[in-house]
């Protein structure tokens, strides 16, 4: 049985929160070259608070090491410069800009030419994006604005993704054709990613290994075909 | 009719700075949503070092404009990292403070450096006529200040639309956060464009004082900033464009229906914000603001 070759992303002792509440009271987990992890639980849990925290949105404490280099103190645009992309939330789209502009802003930092082809590319991979290109980001639906919110992150050419609930808010098929996709552009890429997600089934349906977060602690963990098949898990998250 | 024709020129050239200043107050806003009430004071400041470039210095007179553009910027973006980054940018009250206390304390540190009597202004523009029918004549003031407000639309809307800082502008004006996360630095973007506010105001404020019949004076822009703003407000507090069509609506409004409607010069002001209200009731996001539709 072997590790995956390098640690992409190491968090040990996590601790963050808003001001006053604190969510996080200590989190351990890593993230291997190339898996797909997913951090499960119920809402309040601390899932999107650990996202941030990682992409460097909110005041946190801990170790957190990307590919072996501190960033547990760094500000959000140098985390984002090293190499980390992160879809919020609802999707976080830039309304009044186009979607060729919003895809472009996902490229900000990088300096070489090859934005374009790549843009071509996730036009491709989303053939809708490019029917919409110019049209206003706030007025695609839920569903396309998913898909463009994460062709922005990858724009940037991460080696490291964090999705926010991507399922939220959306239709069962169209929540199906994306995670699809997610599974063939981490096959395609390798990028790595980290999911969080209320749809525990879909998210193991795609994921190596997976945690399940607690009022801001880890619960359980383990690969994802033993939380699918675990009983608890089962109870208190796929409601079967 | 002649009387009438010399009266929509001189609209359109007030007109015209108005909508400079106003495009300045847009800049502002659409970054910040905030609305920089010391953006005039920062003009009239702008304006009174062209002042001091041109007669005191000597430089050749758009030489002064454009270094006086600049140096009002270099100082906007040093007051914007000192004043307004410390704080939080959703928090609109404290910096709304402190752009009233600028607008106090600039007017009067010009008025101790300057004094508050008014002073000529060098004349930027040829004088005399373009063209002349019978009484009524289109003077090259009007014509080059519609140009120049052309030609700053036009710079501005190519900044803004074909540059990565302008890119990053607009992205910061349409949701800071998703802009963090794509790594752009929102503090030293929102200070480009409170440079650029200053710069266009400064211009503003320059060809206002330009006229042949007005005078530069730490007071000039008092009242000019509420024409500015009711003109932003027009336009739509997001529309560059807008600002342009708002200033030159007040500026029509203030010399055609004040003398034609009769109402005393001295309510021309508030004339304006009557035509700003009745626009607003129809057209609550200013006739070309973006009216917020978004799906979710």
């Amino acid at each position: 049985m072997s590790d995956k070759n390098d640690i992409v992303l190491d968090v040990k002792d996590l601790r963050g929160g808003y001001g006053a509440i604190q969510v996080l009271h200590g989190l351990d987990f890593h993230v291997g070259d190339g898996e797909v992890v997913v951090i499960l639980g119920a809402n309040g849990a601390g899932k999107t608070t650990t996202l941030r925290a990682i992409s460097g949105m909110i005041a946190r404490t801990g170790s957190i090491t990307l590919r072996g280099e501190k960033i547990g103190t760094s500000k959000a645009p140098d985390i984002v410069r090293k190499g980390v992309a992160h879809v919020p939330q609802g999707r976080g789209t830039l309304p009044e800009l186009s979607v060729e502009d919003n895809l472009l802003v996902g490229a900000y930092i990088r300096k070489d030419n090859e934005v374009q082809s790549d843009m071509e590319q996730w036009y491709d991979v989303y053939p809708v994006l490019r029917d919409r290109k110019d049209q206003r980001a706030g007025s695609l639906s839920g569903g396309e604005q998913q898909m463009l919110a994460v062709a922005r992150a990858l724009m940037s050419r991460p080696s490291l993704l964090l999705l926010d609930e991507p399922s939220l808010g959306l239709a069962p098929i169209i929540v199906a054709e994306l995670f699809e996709r997610f599974a063939m552009i981490n096959k395609e890429t390798g990028t790595t990613m980290l999911v969080v997600e209320q749809n525990a089934q879909l998210a193991l349906g795609i994921a190596d290994r997976g945690y399940v977060l607690e009022s801001g602690t880890i619960f359980t963990e383990g690969p994802a075909d033993q939380l699918i098949n675990d009983d608890a898990i089962r109870k208190a998250y796929l409601g079967v | 009719m002649e009387l009438f024709i010399n009266r929509i020129f001189d609209g359109l050239s007030n007109g015209a700075t108005y909508a400079l200043l106003a495009m300045a107050l847009v800049m502002i806003f659409k970054a910040t949503t905030l609305i920089n009430f010391a953006q005039g004071e920062f003009a009239m400041f702008g304006g009174f070092i062209v002042m001091v470039l041109v007669l005191e210095q000597g430089l050749p007179v758009w030489v002064g404009v454009i270094l006086g553009m600049l140096l009002s910027a270099v100082l906007a973006a040093g007051i914007e990292r000192t004043l307004i980054r410390p704080f939080d940018p959703s928090d609109h009250l404290p910096l709304v403070i402190i752009t009233l206390g600028l607008f106090l304390a600039i007017n009067a540190i010009a008025g101790i450096v300057w004094r508050f009597d008014p002073r000529a202004f060098p004349e930027m523009f040829p004088s005399g006529n373009a063209f002349t029918w019978g009484n009524a004549s289109l003077s090259w003031y009007t014509v080059f200040t519609l140009v120049t407000i052309a030609v700053t639309a036009g710079l501005l809307t190519l900044l803004l639309n074909k540059t990565k800082t302008g890119l990053a502008f607009r992205a910061v004006s349409s949701n800071l956060e998703s802009s963090e996360l794509v790594g752009i630095k929102v503090g030293p973007t929102l200070q480009f464009g409170w440079a650029i506010a200053a710069a266009v105001g400064t211009l503003g404020v320059a060809v206002f004082v330009a006229s042949p019949v007005r005078q530069l004076e730490p007071q000039v822009m008092v009242t000019g900033l509420i024409f500015a703003v009711s003109a932003a407000a027009l336009g739509g507090l997001d529309s560059l464009g807008g600002a342009i069509v708002g200033g030159l609506a007040i500026g029509l409004v203030q010399s055609i229906l004040v003398p034609y409607l009769g109402i005393p010069s001295e309510l021309s002001l508030f004339a304006a914000v009557v035509v700003l209200m009745l626009v607003l009731l129809f057209k609550p996001a200013g006739l070309f603001g973006t009216a917020a539709v978004e799906r979710v």
